[in-house]
């Protein structure tokens, strides 16, 4: 049993379609749990209020905006090395998500920003990080849109994969050497292991792990679409083939 | 390879060849920048660095999509793939051949530029030092960009879309280079990271270009 | 050196289209491709030129072997004739174009800009890129499109000189060259789809 026989498509979709349900199921429960405990059953805190509490979508959306990268790079290794089309099938599904991820985690920063710092927008390290992140996967995506072999996209957003990681990276770096320099160590950071109170961090963990579920989920739904979308392609191109 | 840098260099000097309009290009960006935001001479020399780099960036970006695309076109890249060049020194060269088209003549442009937008005089040193440690970086992943769109029509605007990104730490440490050196602050830092970022981009970049390249002519 | 060429299959954007094609091509020989349009006699060619992988079988005696003559010229319009060999030639570590040059009747345009000659010329120039690359395997398709009957006749007999050197050349016409040459029929070698349940990692 090796872990690479679910590269085989219909293995892929047969095991994601019975294990899917039950992700979808868990998820929602976690979330919502997680949400509920989180917004009702929390104290406010007494400097931010009731604001603190969109913590409870920020961290996991963000956590998952990166960790979709992540995926996607590993993805695309797996597409490099072995050639599994599945694998990179499953990267270009991811890609999407994490977009929305990102989006997620831009937009309750700016609500919770406001509040806080008084602006919706900073240039503070963090935030824009997500922001290049963010145009790394509109790249991506759009490098996928745009080339009709499915092989040649395949090995091209690989490449843009691994090689963006690195940027991405060093564009990390590059940020908070940028800002420390604007703002002399004067920083807006959140910094979560000392905000974050033991009564917040449970629920907060239930949501993070509500959110890798959601993720999961969306993942395998999404790689099976392509899947058949690709076998759809591959059935029209037989046709030409006989004709 | 020496045969096919000069080639690029006469082909990019004869007619239609497109020498200078990158600098051109350059020269306008910097022209309407006080049109926008003000004739006020200290906001300018205060923006000054930050908006020559951009304006560097920016020009360098633009001349990319000729960069492979006319090779392309007439067939010639086909031929040099089956010459006995490897692709990895094709895409050296061509990544050189537009440094001296293009970098070249903004680093030696910007200081004029930066007379247009009052830059402080010690800034003037350190612009050209940055743009001319920064801009190699610049071309090597621009070519990297060519190479990726390639294949496709209209695939300037992609280009740019993916290029932008890759752009961002090499922008940030440049740009601080020459903000520092105009407000007479240490500059170490961020120039020896710029450096970095340059010669890591040289040595590795090509091999990705290639790749790139060699799935794109199959 | 002998070009080997064993059960080779080809794909054009992912799918096949031909398959099982075997041929071996010792020096002094052409083999001539022949087929209908679109079965892949490009493909064919650019894969054993090593443009692209194949998708299976071997190809033997190709490395630093063969000089490749596409559609396309590769000519530089605003270069002049000269030039665009000069550089071919150097590119393939060579020089002295003045052989390429008398072969295919240039040189009274030999100073004229690429982009001024006629299609014809323009085709004969690119013809003469394979001289100055001094490659023993010629590889060439359709490398009489717009050519005049004389000129059909010059490029014959370029072919015939590099194979009495001990060259040789796949070249896929639908001309008589008046060669003596073998004849490979590609359409005999057109891919058969495959079995509609393999459902596999190639989705074909």
């Amino acid at each position: 049993m090796s872990i690479w026989e679910y590269a085989n498509p219909k293995k892929f979709l047969t095991t994601s379609e019975k294990v899917m349900p039950a992700l979808w199921v868990s998820s929602a429960v976690l979330i919502s749990a997680g949400l509920i405990w989180g917004f009702f059953f929390t104290p406010d805190d007494y400097r931010q209020g009731s604001t603190v509490k969109i913590i409870f979508l920020h961290v996991p959306s963000a956590l998952m905006a990166i960790n979709a990268w992540f995926m996607m790079l590993v993805a695309s290794l797996v597409w490099v090395i072995r050639r599994h089309h599945v694998s990179a099938l499953a990267a270009r599904a991811a890609a999407p998500i994490g977009v929305v991820m990102t989006v997620i985690a831009l937009i309750t920063g700016a609500f919770w920003g406001q509040p806080m710092w008084g602006t919706w927008w900073a240039w503070d390290p963090r935030l824009t990080s997500f922001l290049v992140l963010f145009l790394f996967y509109l790249g991506y995506i759009a490098l996928w849109e745009a080339i009709d072999n499915p092989d040649t996209a395949a090995d091209l957003t690989s490449i843009l994969c691994l090689v963006g990681s690195v940027f991405a990276v060093l564009s990390r770096y590059a940020v908070n050497f940028w800002n420390q320099g604007l703002h002399q160590g004067a920083s807006l950071s959140l910094d979560e292991k000392e905000n974050v109170h033991d009564a917040f961090s449970s629920p907060l963990y239930v949501c993070m792990a509500g959110f890798a579920l959601l993720f999961l989920a969306l993942v395998l739904y999404r790689t099976g679409t392509e899947i058949r979308a690709r076998r759809i392609k591959a059935l029209m191109a037989r046709e030409r083939l006989e004709a | 390879m020496i045969a096919l840098l000069l080639r690029d260099l006469k082909l990019a000097l004869r007619a239609g060849g497109g020498f200078g309009l990158g600098l051109a290009f350059f020269l306008i960006v910097t022209v309407m920048v006080p049109f926008s935001v003000g004739p006020q001479s200290e906001l300018l020399s205060r923006i000054a660095p930050g908006v020559l780099w951009l304006g560097a960036l920016l020009a360098c970006l633009l001349s990319l999509d000729r960069l492979l695309a006319l090779d392309w076109e007439d067939g010639s890249l086909d031929l040099l793939a089956t010459a006995p060049l490897p692709l990895e020194s094709i895409v050296t060269i061509k990544a050189l051949a537009h440094w001296i088209t293009t970098g070249l003549p903004l680093v030696l442009a910007a200081p004029v530029l930066g007379v247009l937008l009052n830059l402080p005089a010690p800034g003037f040193l350190w612009l050209v030092i940055s743009l001319l440690l920064g801009t190699p970086a610049l071309s090597v992943i621009g070519t990297f960009g060519a190479a990726l769109t390639v294949g496709l029509k209209r695939g300037g605007l992609l280009m740019s879309l993916l290029v932008m990104p890759l752009y961002v730490p090499t922008l940030i440490f440049g740009s601080e280079v020459a903000r520092r050196g105009a407000e007479d602050m240490a500059v170490q830092t961020p120039l020896l990271l710029l450096a970095g970022i340059s010669a890591a981009s040289i040595a590795l970049l090509p091999f990705a270009s290639a790749a790139v390249l060699r799935v794109n002519l199959r | 050196m002998t070009l080997i060429v064993t059960d080779l299959s080809v794909a054009r954007g992912g799918i096949p289209v031909l398959e099982g094609v075997s041929f071996a091509l010792e020096p002094g020989r052409a083999l001539i491709l022949r087929g209908p349009n679109g079965i892949g006699k490009t493909t064919l060619l650019r894969t054993v030129a090593g443009l692209q992988p194949p998708l299976k079988g071997r190809i033997a005696g190709a490395e630093d072997q063969i000089a490749y003559a596409a559609h396309s010229d590769g000519l530089k319009p605003t270069l002049t004739v000269a030039e665009n060999l000069t550089f071919w030639a150097s590119v393939f570590g060579r020089s002295g174009i003045e052989q390429a040059l008398d072969s295919f009747d240039l040189q009274s345009l030999r100073d004229r800009h690429a982009g001024a000659l006629s299609a014809g010329q323009k085709r004969r120039l690119g013809l003469s890129r394979m001289l100055v690359t001094d490659r023993p395997v010629w590889i060439m398709d359709e490398p009489t499109v717009s050519l005049d009957a004389n000129s059909v006749a010059m490029f014959a007999a370029a072919i015939r000189r590099h194979l009495e050197q001990g060259g040789s050349a796949l070249i896929a016409t639908h001309i008589d060259l008046g060669l003596e040459a073998e004849v490979l029929d590609t359409g005999p070698h057109k891919a058969k789809p495959p079995e509609i349940d393999d459902f596999d990692g190639g989705f074909l």
